[in-house]
């Protein structure tokens, strides 16, 4: 196909792309004017909800057509194609037309439906009820400040009806306003509509949801919709579209405590620029801020606009820069409060939770939190209940299955490797939700329960959770952080037992769960620290004995420490056990008997042993003094590796929680 | 806080959000009004500069205007602009003159985009796509995370709440992130207005016709207008229920034209 070059007032190129640049150019630009559309409403997002066939589609298509928020030509469209497949036109095809429309080939996701009443625009937020419903409703509510929820007149208070109230107050929509459903069904009954609203209304209640309004509408018919219905004249409240007029743009955020949360900090033409935004109240230059978590404070001297009205405060939703008049490190993270109305900080608290990822929620399972603009390596401690969206109640499930399951909602205590600053659900929104991620993608999210947490300026609160250090970083700050104590797990054992292979395994799956951990052998202190020893007896000493100290310095780092040494003589494994404080040193007795071992014979050293080339081998020219009293012994004759592995994390499993440490 | 300042507010906590996140940020521009209210956005954001480079897909068949617009503009921003052209695809003869505007638009746009992602590597890409644009935009993220061959998963996308978002970029994958997704296309004009920003005067009418949207000149049609003014476009725009893409040609050489487009790593 050959395009022409159109007929055109404007000047078109004869040769493409050689034109060369006028001297003098000047675009067309005018002078900024701040005045501009600063009376525009905002756009609201309303989200609508409600249990499958209680007609959301009639409802949405009715909306739109009753506010003339279609496309011209859209409604004679459709009603011709009813026509000619001989089926009754209904509101409902409007939104399957636009929706086919919009989603060509696409699969539906979140789905935003643009419409607008003589005050304001808005996008409905549609949120298909199928298996993703939850991820999608996540996506669409979490933007939402409003919902609309059906409910069917003649069927009542459904499944859905429940979970889709729970969630809406679990993703902090506050307004909602309650649609009784072809009331043209229950033949404009008052007392059915009365019976619903008092049923409804305390179930809401015990989610904290007070809906603004209830209304009784048929959306097929447009009764109470747009205009008020002469069928219902004991109804006396707004209709739906009043209703949705009456919604407010957001949460009040502005009267409550200035939460300024630092996104980046810039350091150009010498200057340090705190970037960030306010979620909360209201910051002016020269008020004196604490930065959460922390408690580092300084002063604002400015705050920093481009090509922007001089003001020299800031509120809710905006980004701005601040420069403080000290020179404190502050960094992407801290939250900045006024002084007497400090964020909580913790490394551990109770939240309400939802999950969507396919694979289970378990405890101790490595999770990514982000709460604003932290990021912080954080586990699950443990479930307190799985919520059943619907009743409310507890669903039962023994304590060896702790799990959350996709779509669940569960209370939960979770720990930080570092403190975070924050609120709790009810008080300031943006700070007191987080999202969960156990890979890449969000897995869940959540809300943090109030508890006695220690607040920033404020007496009281309970500080032990929180592990700040002042002065010198203690090993239990470290061990707080990493979620484990710092220990060593001492393998010993005949050549060929199996201690590299276990110890290999052990450090792989350990890693793989989130814990510090680190294997000393041979191989990584022969060469350096070790390099000056041979293997005479004294060496063979000194090896261990080195070996040991380093253990030892590693696990109060922090770390899990993991060794996979001959070490045949029970006194020097002693003199390590005797560096270390108790409960710190974990003597593993990797025993297989010498024939066996010397069947396996990895590295053909006991076939060089026996053909006198290895002088004072352990087992065959040197003895073994096996452990009298290990914390563990593994028989390698009888378990597979895998079998021993497995044996050595059970036996594990206690000694890394830090709570039944018996140092703490 | 109007609507204006809200939209504002929010895309210059996107802008900062993935200059934090990304080692590595190319933002391209088309020197049409988006891309002039994204750069003026970023210096909202970066406190009156631009911190990564820009890039101009230049197909050469663009208006002799934005040519100098270009120069124009890239000394007014003090921008660092980076100019691909798909050389090869030229070289090849590939053009409007002799090849349909689906094959010339993937060879010259598409096509160079890719060569440049390519060679620049960079993690994420600031675009200006809005939802109000087309259908197929409704389902947009902030972070929309593209695979190694710069393919949309539009049917499997992480969920975004909360102001969080998809950061992570594996090797050889890259981030869209588009700031001005909630935008429409009133309110790109009302803020252009209100700031006072630079944009290239093919938008306004001449003989009772104007560009409303600036692609490649042979398949880049005025539209009937009268608005030769901002404040004119702003009052034709309040009014007018024709769709912003009508005069780009491309989108409608075949059915579904955008999907196919947009599939292939166009934006």
């Amino acid at each position: 196909m050959s395009t022409s070059v159109p007929s055109s007032p404007f000047p078109v190129p004869s040769s493409a792309g050689a034109l060369a640049p006028e001297i003098g150019y000047v675009p067309t630009r005018l002078a900024a004017d701040y005045s501009i559309a600063t009376t525009e409403q905002s756009r609201l997002n309303v989200v609508v909800v409600g249990h499958v066939d209680h007609g959301k589609s009639t409802l949405i298509g009715r909306l739109l057509f009753d506010t003339g928020s279609l496309m011209k030509g859209k409604i004679e469209q459709v009603r011709k194609a009813c026509a000619a497949e001989n089926m009754e036109f209904e509101y409902a095809f409007l939104l399957d037309a636009l929706l086919e429309e919009q989603e060509q080939n696409i699969t539906i996701d979140t789905t935003r439906i643009p419409f607008h009443t003589a005050k304001r625009e808005y996008a409905i937020i549609d949120a298909p009820g199928h298996t993703e419903f939850l991820k999608n409703m996540v996506t669409g509510a979490a933007s939402a400040s409003a919902a609309f929820l059906l409910i069917d007149a003649q069927e009542g208070i459904k499944e859905q009806s429940k979970r889709h109230a729970f969630l809406l107050s679990l993703l902090g929509v506050r307004q909602l306003v309650v649609l009784v459903n072809k009331m043209d069904l229950a033949d404009y009954g008052e007392a059915r509509f009365r019976q619903i609203v008092a049923d409804y209304s305390s179930f809401l209640e015990t989610l904290g949801l007070k809906p603004q309004h209830f209304i009784p509408v048929a959306a097929k018919h447009g009764d109470n919709i747009a205009s008020r219905s002469a069928r219902t004249p004991w109804y006396t409240g707004p209709t739906a579209v009043e209703a949705l007029d009456d919604f407010t743009d957001t949460d009040d955020l502005s009267t409550k405590p200035l939460r300024f949360i630092v996104q980046d900090v810039y350091r150009w033409d010498d200057k340090r620029i705190f970037a960030g935004r306010i979620e909360s109240g209201t910051l002016k230059e020269g008020d004196r801020v604490v930065f959460s978590p922390g408690g580092k404070t300084s002063t604002v001297a400015k705050i920093e606009r481009w090509s922007s009205p001089e003001r020299k405060e800031a509120g809710p939703g905006e980004s701005v820069g601040l420069s403080l008049t000290d020179q404190i490190f502050v960094e992407r993270g801290h939250i900045a409060t006024h002084e007497q109305d400090g964020a909580y900080e913790s490394q551990q608290f109770r939240a309400r939770i939802f999950w969507i990822q396919q694979e289970k929620l378990r405890p101790g399972q490595p999770l990514t939190l982000r709460l604003v603009t932290q990021e912080a390596q954080a586990e699950v401690v443990s479930i307190e209940k799985v919520v059943d969206a619907t009743t409310l109640s507890e669903v039962a499930r023994p304590g060896d299955d702790s799990h959350v399951a996709r779509h669940e909602v569960a209370e939960v205590t979770l720990r930080t490797k570092k403190p975070l600053a924050f609120d709790v659900t009810g008080r300031i929104a943006p700070t007191s939700r987080f999202a969960l991620y156990a890979g890449r993608a969000p897995s869940g999210g959540g809300v943090i329960l109030p508890d006695r947490y220690f607040q920033r300026g404020q007496e009281g609160g309970v500080a032990e959770n929180l592990f700040w250090s002042e002065g010198a970083v203690t090993r239990a700050a470290r061990e707080a952080r990493n979620g484990h104590p710092g220990l060593v797990v001492w393998l010993t054992g005949l050549s060929g037992a199996g201690k590299s292979t276990i110890a290999l395994a052990l450090e792989r799956q350990l890693f793989a769960s989130g814990r510090q951990v680190y294997l000393i052998d041979g191989d990584n202190l022969r060469h350096g620290l070790n390099a000056g020893l041979g293997f005479s007896a004294a060496d063979r000493r000194e090896n261990i004995r080195r070996a040991g100290e380093a253990a030892r310095l590693l696990a109060e780092a922090g770390q899990i420490v993991i060794t996979a040494f001959i070490s045949p003589f029970a006194a020097d494994r002693d003199r390590v056990r005797s560096i270390l404080e108790p409960g710190r040193f974990l003597e593993v007795y990797v025993n297989a008997p010498v024939a066996v071992c010397k069947a396996r014979d990895p590295k053909g050293l006991y076939a060089r042993a026996e053909r006198g080339e290895i002088k004072e081998f352990t087992g065959i020219s040197s003895p073994y003094e096996a452990p009298a009293k290990p914390e563990l012994e593994l028989r390698t004759d009888q378990l597979s590796a895998e079998q021993a592995v497995e044996r050595l994390l059970e036996f594990l499993a206690p000694h890394l929680e830090l709570s039944r440490d018996p140092q703490r | 806080m109007d609507h204006l300042t809200k939209l504002e507010q929010q895309s210059i906590f996107i802008f900062r959000e993935a200059y934090h996140s990304f080692d590595s940020i190319v933002m391209p521009w088309s020197m049409g009004k988006d891309s002039n209210v994204l750069i003026w956005l970023a210096k909202k954001a970066f406190l009156g500069r631009v911190p990564f480079p820009l890039l101009h897909i230049d197909t050469t068949y663009e208006f002799p205007e934005m040519y100098q617009f270009r120069e124009w503009a890239t000394k007014f921003h003090n921008v660092d602009v980076k100019v691909a052209i798909n050389q090869d695809a030229r070289r090849r003869g590939i053009g409007y003159e002799t090849h349909d505007p689906v094959t010339v638009t993937h060879e010259l746009k598409t096509l160079a985009l890719q060569q440049a992602l390519a060679e620049g590597k960079w993690q994420a890409l600031i675009t200006g796509i809005r939802r109000d644009e087309d259908p197929t935009r409704a389902k947009e993220r902030y972070f929309s995370p593209r695979n190694k061959d710069n393919e949309w998963n539009y049917k499997d996308q992480p969920p975004e709440f909360w102001n969080q978002f998809a950061t992570h970029v594996g090797p050889g994958e890259n981030v869209r992130v588009q700031p001005i997704l909630d935008w429409t296309e009133l309110d790109i004009w009302l803020y252009i207005r209100r700031e006072g920003i630079p944009i290239p005067s093919l938008y306004f009418a001449r003989e009772g016709k104007r560009y409303r949207s600036l692609g490649c000149w042979p398949i880049t049609h005025p539209v009937e207008s009268r608005a030769s003014t901002i404040d004119e476009i702003i009052e034709e725009l309040r009014t007018t229920r024709t769709s912003e893409r009508a005069g780009r040609a491309q989108d409608h050489a075949e059915r579904n034209a955008m999907q196919k487009l947009r599939a292939k790593g166009f934006f």
